[in-house]
């Protein structure tokens, strides 16, 4: 059998005294297309991090395309969607630039050249922001913000997509243009693994949905149907957070 | 000009210059990642520096920027391990430094006050032969590395998670930002002072940020403004005989006033015109059959 692109065996990993993930076994097959559910707090934003290495694990084994993470140094295979609300930072930055950022994975501390210029636009096509490119980010709206996010991923041309919540507080024209981006990646023959708060319309390209709870899987296998309230056409459930945990203490003087 | 015949003046002028490009240059990256006060808190270490330099007789411009580039990187691994009540390790570092360099100072026998005053609020007109050399040197570092990578220093300062996932050698360029940031201090103190070297990182950015829609154009205004205001402050300061710091300092932000209200205007205008594109396209026909 094929090597999975990503392959997490009794993964633990703790924020501050609290165990967060308490033994997560996740294997992600080439080309498959994988949903992390869960409740605020059940960890599994937690657990894409840790693929990411973003957070260290304290115990288990984890592999990307067959390597130890540890020893992974292949990034530019990997795009990486962290939860954000907003693509602005404290100085004025426009579209192209934001996603240009994406495109250091490939380029490192090298030159941009010409088919890294057209590397990025054609990943602003993609979600349909080619037009906004000499746009600054600070005048779009929440859904362009991560419709950008995601162009930034993609610029480096990824094997495996990583989302945290893409679709937080994204309104739903904007998470119908995201959902067709990411069927285009998935027919190109990209791998997926996304955090959602729920399936809503990337429901039908979800191969497979691993559910969390409290840092233990409780369900891997067909995505879950959504009952009552949930179910409900056109139903917003958008929650936005952040673990408070996760982020380091911010000083105030030099965060 | 007689003013560009006087050997001092010169001097002054060059360092004003070098001054005006570097301290925006750095500065735009800690604006970006919100750690617009980083510059102050490494002025404070520099104190120590340049009281060590009087106490062992040596160029107080090269051992300044010995401490301030190890105090500039012990701040940035406090603040990248986010260490619980790292702001109270800060203050012990900034005012420690303040009081290290006021203590030095005092035992030095060439050290004074009036000494100590040049070094805090700037001396424009008394950097030497040698302070120029040393100032050339390290803009030049300055310049190379916030142009050369400013792709790379953009990623980190815009999303440091995301650019650590692209694999880009993060904390190393971390450690170059704060180390810039360190040398661009010392290369201003004789000019602004180290009391007032920080608003020049942050008060072109800050102009030009009303302004400027991109961070390349940020970044070009920000230098411009920067080499403006540290060359006609430079200048008044010979006519008038007021101190260069400070006249440099309230010159900047008089364009950050003046440019705020040019861009205030400016920004509706373009808000307007945004509404008007965003605008329903579909409008009733009159051959429409209903």
């Amino acid at each position: 059998m094929e090597q999975p692109v990503i392959s997490l065996r009794g993964a633990t990993a703790s924020l501050g005294s609290r165990p967060v993930l308490r033994g997560v076994d996740l294997a992600v097959q080439r080309g498959e297309v994988v949903a992390l559910l869960g409740a605020n707090g059940s960890g599994k934003s937690t657990a894409v991090r840790a693929v990411v290495g973003q957070v260290p694990l304290t115990g288990g084994e984890l592999e990307l395309f067959g390597t130890p993470q540890r020893r992974f140094r292949d990034w530019a295979r990997v795009g990486y969607v962290p939860q954000r609300t907003t693509a602005a930072s404290g100085v004025p930055a426009t579209v192209r630039e934001v996603v240009a950022a994406g495109r250091l994975a490939r380029t490192k501390l090298g030159p941009t050249r010409k088919a890294d210029r057209e590397a990025v636009v054609r990943a602003l096509e993609l979600v349909g922001m080619a037009d906004r490119l000499k746009d600054s980010v600070n005048a779009l709206s929440g859904g362009q913000h991560q419709r950008v996010l995601i162009a930034r991923a993609l610029a480096g041309e990824p094997e495996l997509l990583i989302m945290d919540e893409p679709m937080a507080g994204v309104d739903l024209a904007n998470q119908a243009v995201l959902a067709e981006a990411l069927r285009t990646q998935v027919a190109r023959g990209a791998t997926v693994l996304l955090v959602l708060h729920e399936l809503g319309p990337l429901e039908p390209l979800i191969d497979r949905a691993v559910v969390l709870r409290d840092g233990c899987v409780v369900h891997d296998g067909a995505p879950p149907q959504a009952v009552g309230q949930h179910a409900l056409p056109g139903h917003d459930h958008v929650h936005p957070h952040a673990d408070p945990a996760a982020e380091p203490i911010r000083t105030g003087l030099l965060s | 000009m007689e003013i560009l015949d006087l050997p001092f003046m010169q001097r002054a002028l060059l360092a004003a210059f070098l001054v005006g490009i570097t301290a925006p240059a750095i500065g735009i990256y800690l604006v970006q990642r919100r750690q617009a006060l980083m510059g102050d808190g490494i002025g404070h270490v520099a104190l120590t520096g340049v009281g060590l330099g009087f106490l062992l007789n040596t160029s107080p411009v090269w051992v300044a920027t010995a401490v301030c580039v190890l105090g500039a990187v012990v701040m940035e691994l406090i603040r990248s391990y986010g260490k619980a009540r790292g702001d109270i390790a800060l203050a012990m570092l900034f005012y420690g430094g303040m009081a290290g360099g006021v203590m030095l100072m005092s035992l030095s026998s060439t050290g004074s006050s009036a000494n100590l005053t040049t070094y805090l609020f700037g001396s424009i007109t008394t950097v030497s032969q040698q302070d120029i050399v040393a100032i050339c040197i390290l803009a030049a570092f300055v310049v190379l590395t916030t142009i050369g990578l400013r792709r790379q220093l953009f990623a980190i300062c815009q999303d440091e998670e995301f650019a650590r996932v692209t694999g880009l050698p993060v904390r190393l360029l971390n450690l170059l930002v704060a180390v810039t940031a360190a040398v661009t201090v010392t290369v201003a103190m004789r000019v602004v002072g180290l009391l007032l070297v920080s608003a020049l990182m942050v008060i072109p950015v800050a102009a030009s940020q009303q302004i400027a829609r991109s961070f390349a154009t940020t970044f070009a205004m920000a230098v411009a403004v920067g080499v403006l205001v540290t060359l006609s402050g430079t200048v008044t300061s010979y006519y008038v005989d007021v101190p260069s710091g400070a006249t440099i300092v309230l010159m900047a932000i008089g364009v950050f006033i003046a440019l705020t209200a040019v861009a205030t205007p400016l920004a509706r205008r373009r808000a307007d015109r945004t509404a008007e594109a965003e605008r329903c396209t579909l409008r009733p026909e009159a051959d429409v059959q209903v």
